[in-house]
């Protein structure tokens, strides 16, 4: 069925639920990806179905610009899947665009590290700017991640609106949307994209629509110059993910991109102090260019993030999209952003706009996210595990190495590598974190990993594939 | 061409995939171009070229047979690999995102219908010119 195929003038389908007509009207707040990647996909369907949409994107950042200006605050990696899907869906990310491929992670610990690359060395992960880059950068030589989904969504027909929104509302049923010093402007279709960092969301819950906003927690992002020159001899084309035991921290990665090395820390009650203690370890020292000066980045952000999703992001004529309803925990939001964007934009396509069509066909793809973060939860357990115990560590450099130097199946390196690069469902990496032959192959590492952890360190290092 | 791009790195006239190996992936490519080659009793015959963001080797995907061309680098490329198992996967839980294979096959089938054309026509007047 198509939704928009209705020989009713009212935009009714036979049933008396909402649908988009020829001339209907989509306004899309917030041109990060969510927002962008729905007016490309919407506008994309409506094409093939010969249904003529009005799509206005509101959004105020100019995402050419340097500084917060022009930047989503975000570690900007995009993910192995998430590559592959945009390139099947005829969005290529261009070299002008990706800032560095990553072609491996490497896992730092405190007893050593060890590096997982991605099968045939090819670089399959992106690592963007979503802006115009920090605020120290002074002639942009890479593409905006988020400027050049935007650019693509307008080259399909949307119509950008650089306005902050004041004011959102319903009059008989349809959305609204007011700017600044502006009229209120009525919609078919109203699709909230808008991130989590914005006070609007809080007007959503004022409409009696049964939004409530996700819960939040801070994350610290800072962005240090470095040269492409220095980071190819230090960095080089890995992630760098470290597994500390600093309390506090859950979570702490080094990006390398083009002339900026961009750190990400995920964990309870992040500040500055704890982005301080992190960056002062030895072993992010260690992986630093000499005359690294931790207390000097160009330029950081604590953003909030979405920990747990909205539990109903629709409505009637309203859908949540991104990190404004459902995402995934920690990894991969960008990922999340276009599985909703194009869900959302398949809902209204072929199946209506009405609060019972997203209950049944985009309900379902975010209800699926949110089980699936209640797994990856208990994953993040155990990975604190081997941040408190020296011992598991060790066991996890020792199956790691033994994987790569034995071409053992790489069940460890398999895990490591999609809990790093958020490329599998939380599902999937658990169900392989349980497997009895890594269990078995954990039992057998841990005597040793046990014995070496009451003597002195050795260190450990090694390159497997996943 | 950049050294820390999406994709692999190949060199003029390196291989990209194999006609004859079986396929579990197909390709885009990110930057340079490749050829098609197929190789018949001996004979090589360059079937065409592929730039800057063309999906190629995509009948991998969906036959399980030994791939039927070779693809090579013509010039320095860089190519992205784009996995069978992510992308049946996918289109399983989005099935909207086969319309852009189906519409690259439908555009090749359309190429093709135009060469076989244009052979026919060139073959009646082959065949003329011999009778006349």
């Amino acid at each position: 069925m198509i939704a928009g195929s209705t020989d009713l003038d009212e935009g009714l389908n036979a049933n008396g639920e909402s649908v988009l007509r020829d001339g209907s009207r989509i306004a899309v707040l917030g041109g990060g990806p969510a927002g962008s990647l729905f007016s490309y996909f919407v506008l994309d369907m409506a094409e093939r179905v010969d249904l003529r949409l009005e799509v206005d994107i509101y959004e105020p950042r100019a995402f050419e610009q340097p500084g917060a200006i022009g930047c989503n605050m975000c570690g900007g990696i995009v993910s192995e899947t998430l590559v592959q899907n945009l390139a099947m869906d005829g969005v290529f990310l261009s070299t002008e665009v990706v800032q560095r491929g990553i072609d491996s992670y490497v896992l730092h610990t405190d007893v050593g590290s060890v590096r997982i690359a991605t099968p045939n060395d090819e670089m399959r992960i992106g690592a963007v700017h979503r802006g115009g880059g920090p605020r120290d950068v002074t002639e942009p030589r890479w593409e905006s991640f988020d400027g050049y989904l935007m650019t693509s969504a307008t080259e399909r027909g949307a119509r950008v609106i650089r306005a902050r929104v004041e004011e959102v509302g319903r009059v008989d049923g349809r959305p609204t949307v007011r700017v600044r010093g502006g009229e209120a402007q009525s919609y078919d279709l109203a699709v909230v994209a808008t991130g989590v960092n914005t006070s609007i969301l809080k007007t959503f819950e004022g409409l009696g629509i049964g939004y409530r906003r996700p819960l939040l927690t801070k994350t610290l992002i800072r962005e240090y110059y470095l040269g492409e020159e220095a980071i190819n001899a230090s960095l080089g084309t890995a992630m760098h993910v470290f597994l500390l035991n600093i309390p506090r921290l859950e979570f702490a990665a080094l990006i390398p991109k083009g002339d900026y090395v961009t750190m990400c820390l995920l964990g309870e009650e992040i500040d500055n102090a704890l982005g301080d203690v992190f960056a002062s370890a030895p072993e992010v020292r260690a992986v630093m260019p000499a005359g690294w000066d931790p207390e000097a980045p160009s330029c950081q952000c604590l953003p909030h993030i979405n920990v747990r999703g909205v539990e109903k992001p629709y409505a009637d004529r309203v859908v949540f999209i991104g990190d404004s309803g459902v995402t995934r925990l920690y990894k991969d939001g960008i990922g999340a952003a276009y599985r909703t964007a194009k869900a959302a934009a398949r809902t209204v396509i072929f199946e209506g706009i009405s609060e019972r069509a997203f209950h049944d066909h985009f309900q379902p793809l975010c209800r699926s996210i949110r089980s699936d973060n209640r797994i990856g939860k208990f994953a993040f357990v155990l990975t604190r595990l081997a941040r408190r115990f020296t011992f598991v560590r060790r066991a996890i450099l020792t199956i790691s190495r033994d994987e790569q130097e034995r071409g053992r199946r790489p069940r460890l390196s398999g895990v490591l590598w999609d809990m790093f690069s958020g490329s599998a469902p939380y599902s999937d990496i658990f169900k392989r974190m349980v497997h009895p032959a890594l269990i078995a192959r954990g039992i057998l590492a841990l005597p040793g990993s046990c014995a070496r952890a009451r003597k002195s360190p050795i260190p450990a290092s090694g390159t497997v594939q996943p | 061409m950049s050294e820390a791009a999406l994709g692999r790195f190949y060199a003029d006239g390196e291989i990209i995939a194999r006609q004859g190996d079986v396929g579990d992936c197909m390709y885009v490519v990110q930057d340079g171009e490749v050829e098609i080659v197929l190789q018949e009793d001996g004979v090589e015959m360059v079937l065409r070229s592929a730039g800057r963001n063309e999906v190629i080797g995509e009948m991998a995907i969906f036959e399980r047979k030994p791939r039927s061309a070779t693809i090579r680098a013509k010039g320095n490329v860089r190519v992205l690999t784009l996995d069978k198992q992510n992308f049946l996967r996918r289109i399983n839980e989005d099935p909207s995102l086969a319309f852009r294979m189906i519409e690259t096959m439908s555009h090749r089938v359309r190429e093709l219908s135009h060469e076989v054309a244009a052979l026919q026509a060139a073959l009646r007047e082959r065949e003329s010119k011999h009778t006349g």
